[in-house]
């Protein structure tokens, strides 16, 4: 019954998203809604709004994101490597570890460049 | 097609959203109760006996409140975000399982909502997805506070969900399965330690991955001391800095029922789920993962918030090192094992 457990996720979601707007919904009918320009600002502590809002941001933040892309990638080759661990056996284990060793070089090298470096 | 173990799960899973939403509601209490104590301060008392009423006073207060839309936010994205967030919380629960199997009205009932192959794969798709409510919400705000708590809140997420992700690998190992289900089985056994009769728990033979585990997911669920995506005193709110009413509170609902999402699947993965003493069953599950929510509300009480880079340098430099290290050790801890080392 694999596939259809996968349907009642889908289901489930799906029910979810209807009890969320519902809650929204009958929200609707008691908040109030009174918008004022003041009100409609970004808020800023207080201090009048003077930047652009989508503000320059630093590209550490892709390098992150990138790191994290190779060892998912790895995490998720793993999974079934683990899963069929006793099969496999040592030819397995060696083979693995030669995959997470490269990646681990690439970490190290990562790391002297001072790409995980925050300051 | 037989549809009635499919109408069976479903209705199981409907009554669980309601529960995990119950205990959400409560759990806001519990943590403001159990921080006051701490404080040594009294907490919220005056609803109703002990307070109890709190959660539903502040429902009403939420729902009631105006839902403002700045006026240079995305509209459409900033208004389904929170809700994104919200209803991926809860999924990750689904392949919990709560029971053996009972026998209601001489019918056969499983006492999980789904056992799917890839279980444990699924619940941390699951709880990474609920990142694009965070990075979609804090974007589409206009507000720089609110995108830079985005931006730090999904460099954190994705940076712990792969010590998340690979603690559990020498689970996988030890049980060839990634079905929760299967992996609760091999807990049930015994283990026999120098004549000492122990429960086969993961915690007694993944010592390193549980406590791995338990660090990435605080991280994950970005709570104290890894609140960072919603430091105060850097970034106002971070993310919801500007959400009100009750699209703020989806991003809290959202937060609070992703810990107990986790403490559940920590419980079932590490400390043997249902299994224990006398009789096994859905309280000891409880127990265990109420376990895990005062240990969170432990944590905020007492550790201060890690500064931005001690927290990314933790999880590459320490965590993710660790956790390689883990499976290589268990890997062949387990070729010895199977007599093929």
């Amino acid at each position: 019954m694999s596939l259809a457990s996968y349907a009642v996720i889908g289901l489930l979601l799906i029910t979810a998203v209807i009890m969320g707007s519902a809650l929204l919904f009958i929200g609707h009918f008691v908040r109030p809604r009174r918008p004022t320009p003041a009100k409609l600002q970004p808020y800023e502590s207080g201090v009048p709004d003077v930047n652009p809002p989508r503000a320059r941001f630093t590209p550490r933040f892709y390098l992150v994101a990138l790191l994290f892309v190779i060892f998912d990638v790895e995490a998720i080759f793993l999974y079934p490597w683990a899963v069929a661990f006793d099969a496999l056996a040592l030819y397995g284990y060696v083979q693995a570890a030669l995959f997470v060793g490269l990646l681990l070089v690439g970490l190290l090298y990562e790391w002297k460049k001072g790409a995980l470096e925050w300051v | 097609m037989d549809w009635e173990p499919l109408i069976v799960s479903y209705l199981f899973g409907f009554v669980l959203l309601n529960v995990l939403l119950l205990a959400m509601a409560y759990m806001t209490w519990l943590e403001r109760r159990l921080v006051a104590f701490f404080q040594d301060r009294i907490g919220p008392n005056r609803t109703g006996p002990f307070g109890l009423l709190q959660p539903i006073a502040d429902a009403v207060k939420l729902i009631s409140k105006e839902d403002i839309v700045p006026a240079n936010a995305d509209r459409l994205v900033f208004l389904v975000a929170p809700l994104l967030s919200f209803v991926l919380a809860p999924l990750g629960a689904l392949v919990v399982p709560f029971g053996d199997a009972v026998t209601v009205f001489g019918r056969q009932v499983n006492l999980y909502v789904i056992d799917i192959n890839v279980a444990a794969l699924y619940f941390l798709a699951v709880g990474s997805m609920g990142v694009y409510g965070i990075i979609l919400g804090g974007y589409a705000s206009g507000n720089r506070y609110s995108l830079l708590g985005a931006l730090r809140s999904t460099a954190q997420v994705i940076s712990y969900e792969l010590v998340l992700g690979l603690s559990l690998v020498g689970i996988f190992i030890l049980t060839g399965s990634l079905s929760l289900v299967d992996i609760l089985r091999v807990q049930q056994r015994t283990l026999v330690l120098g004549g000492l009769e122990l429960p086969n728990w993961f915690l007694l033979s993944q010592p390193l991955a549980f406590v791995l585990f338990l660090i990435a997911a605080v991280a994950e669920t970005n709570r104290a001391p890894f609140d960072l995506p919603e430091a105060e005193t850097e970034l106002i709110a971070g993310y919801f800095t500007e959400y009100s009413g009750f699209r703020f509170s989806f991003y809290f609902l959202a937060e609070y029922i992703n810990m107990i999402v986790v403490s559940l699947i920590a419980a079932t993965l590490f400390l043997g789920g249902i299994d224990g003493p006398f009789v096994d069953g859905v309280w000891w599950l409880a127990v265990k993962a109420f376990i895990f929510l005062f240990f969170y509300v432990w944590l905020r009480a007492t550790l201060p918030r890690f500064r931005y880079d001690q927290l990314m340098g933790l999880a590459w430099k320490v965590l993710l090192p660790l956790a390689l290290i883990n499976i290589g050790v268990t890997g062949l801890v387990r070729l010895w094992g199977i007599g093929a080392l």
